[in-house]
């Protein structure tokens, strides 16, 4: 896999979602070791401005790693992650913190700071980090608990809250400094289906808003093909499909179509639990759409 | 015998992370002064030393007035053999400006204050709290890291000072009873006793022991792994890391500061 027809084809599906725009986020040839453990073997990956792509695959399998690469929270073993431009790994700590205030980052446990209430939590990164009067400040903390229907929630702790509403003052935190790129951890993971709709919409609803690129980190298969504008697959390490989610549903790649329907026996399963080699097909053999 | 590399090499790793703390820390507090701002919030670092400092008295006092009343009991049965029960407030006004009350209060506040910052940042890391506000572009050794540190470094003196003062009323409660010195003869003994250089001693010993105390616990809950049970292991070893070098920085001093009077 090159990254240049990868380049060519994510410009070409961006462009059929909303016309040609410049990437939000470029990963080329992305390779990521622990050790003598490699998470991420080779990941190329284009993601146009305003779009929402969904990254599926395993648990455990490297896609939470690849959001916190974006966030220059871990640097790459091999290979270039750009954001609007930026050589990620080459900023120093000042510009990783500017390009940091771009991104909003939205936790699988949303994260918040259990020792701060919900104001403060949303107004943390406003009063660190902005001029801001107070005014201003509980203006825009009360906008955004609106925008997640959260407002009555303003003065309690975080401990005082169920995981569908921490969930939703985590994206509100996470859109506190109307960022360019949203990245979701995990966001309707361990919630109930209705929350988890509810959760579904509110991405999308905020992602319209704003006007936000997302990339979505997810392994529940109906909120990928509801939030998704572009969906991918990771398999051990690598790219193995990306596509529109229409083509995605009846993807002609075994991992896919077994990971989406969920089925046990195929190709997923074979090759973790250790089965003779030459019945797994490898990734890099795999059709690529 | 275990071959002692490894563990030279893990303590020296261990060792450089936490300078690397240190120097990072400095860095972005000096980031958030460049920008005209103040480095940390002056309520976190209140919070903080209210903890660290105010918090710690009760234990500090008593602990510390039981130590001195021991001290001036056990040096004075002996010295009473000599006929030099005198001696005994400067003995103790001695011992614990130059020595104990540094040491002591070192130990208290590693296990209190320190298991404290350890288990607080520990849960922090656990729960990715500290990365959430890394991914905000907020330092988080600033915001988190500087006012704890500075408590600690900036209340250990006091506590010492405080750590000292009930010592010594301790000894001299013991020294009127049991050895018939009375109140003002013993003040009056135990401040001629002693000299501005063991005043300096015991300032710069508390100033270090603090900066360690602060380090060590910082350090040790940033790099918890491991869930509920990584929080309380690193709680321990913080702990245990946090006393073990107090007291050998406590004998380094000791064998600096002998050897330069």
């Amino acid at each position: 896999m090159t990254s240049i027809p990868e380049n060519a084809r994510a410009t070409r599906i961006a462009g059929a979602i909303g016309g040609p725009t410049p990437p939000a986020v470029e990963l080329k040839d992305v390779h990521l070791s622990f050790g003598a453990n490699e998470i991420l073997g080779g990941i190329d990956l284009v993601i146009s401005t305003r779009e929402r792509l969904v990254v599926i695959g395993q648990s455990g399998g490297g896609k939470s790693t690849l959001l916190r690469l974006i966030l220059g929270i871990l640097k790459p073993s091999r290979g270039s992650v750009r954001f609007e431009g930026l050589e990620v790994a080459r900023l120093g700590r000042r510009q990783l913190n500017l390009m940091r205030q771009k991104i909003g980052m939205v936790y699988q446990y949303s994260a918040l700071i259990s020792s701060l209430s919900v104001r403060d939590n949303l107004a943390l990164p406003l009063e660190e980090l902005t001029r801001k009067s107070r005014e201003e400040i509980d203006h825009l903390v009360d906008e955004k608990l609106r925008m997640v229907g959260m407002a009555d929630a303003r003065d309690k702790m975080p401990a005082e809250l169920s995981g569908g509403m921490r969930k939703r003052i985590g994206f509100a935190r996470g859109i506190i400094m109307d960022p360019k790129l949203i990245l979701y951890d995990e966001p309707s993971a361990g919630l109930d289906p209705v929350t988890s709709s509810v959760i579904d919409e509110l991405i999308i609803g905020l992602s319209e808003k704003i006007g936000a690129t997302s990339i979505i980190v997810t392994h529940e298969m109906e909120s990928a093909f509801r939030i998704a504008t572009r969906m991918a697959m990771l398999f051990r390490g690598k790219i193995i499909a990306e596509d529109v989610p229409s083509i995605f549903r009846h993807h002609s790649n075994p991992i896919v179509a077994q990971f989406i329907s969920g089925d046990i026996k195929g190709p997923i399963l074979e090759s973790s639990s250790g089965s003779p080699s030459h019945s797994i097909p490898h990734p890099s053999s795999l059709p690529h759409s | 015998m275990a071959n002692p590399i490894p563990f030279f090499r893990s303590s020296l790793q261990h060792l450089s992370s936490v300078v690397w703390l240190l120097i990072q820390t400095a860095n972005e507090m000096g980031d958030q002064l460049v920008r005209g701002r103040f480095p940390f919030r002056l309520a976190h670092f209140f919070e903080q030393t209210d903890r660290a400092g105010v918090g710690s008295i009760p234990l500090v006092s008593l602990v510390s007035f039981f130590i001195g009343l021991t001290m001036a009991l056990l040096t004075g049965y002996q010295l009473q053999t000599f006929g030099q029960t005198r001696l005994v407030p400067s003995l103790v006004a001695i011992g614990f400006t130059r020595e104990l009350g540094p040491l002591m209060t070192g130990i208290m506040v590693a296990a209190r204050i320190g298991a404290a910052y350890t288990a607080e940042l520990g849960a922090m890391t656990v729960a990715e709290e500290v990365e959430a506000i890394e991914a905000m572009g907020i330092g988080p050794l600033r915001f988190l890291v500087s006012p704890r540190l500075l408590a600690v470094f900036l209340l250990m003196p006091c506590l010492v000072v405080v750590s000292n003062l009930t010592a010594m009323a301790g000894a001299a409660i013991i020294s009127r009873w049991a050895f018939d010195i009375p109140f003002q003869s013993f003040f009056s003994s135990a401040l001629d006793s002693l000299l501005i250089r063991d005043i300096v001693a015991g300032t710069i010993k508390s100033f270090l022991f603090g900066l360690i105390i602060g380090l060590v616990s910082c350090y040790k809950g940033l790099t918890v792994s491991g869930g509920a049970a990584g929080v309380g292991d690193a709680t321990t070893s913080s702990v245990v890391v946090a006393i073990t070098t107090v007291i050998g920085f406590d004998t380094l001093c000791n064998i600096v500061l002998v050897a330069k009077t």
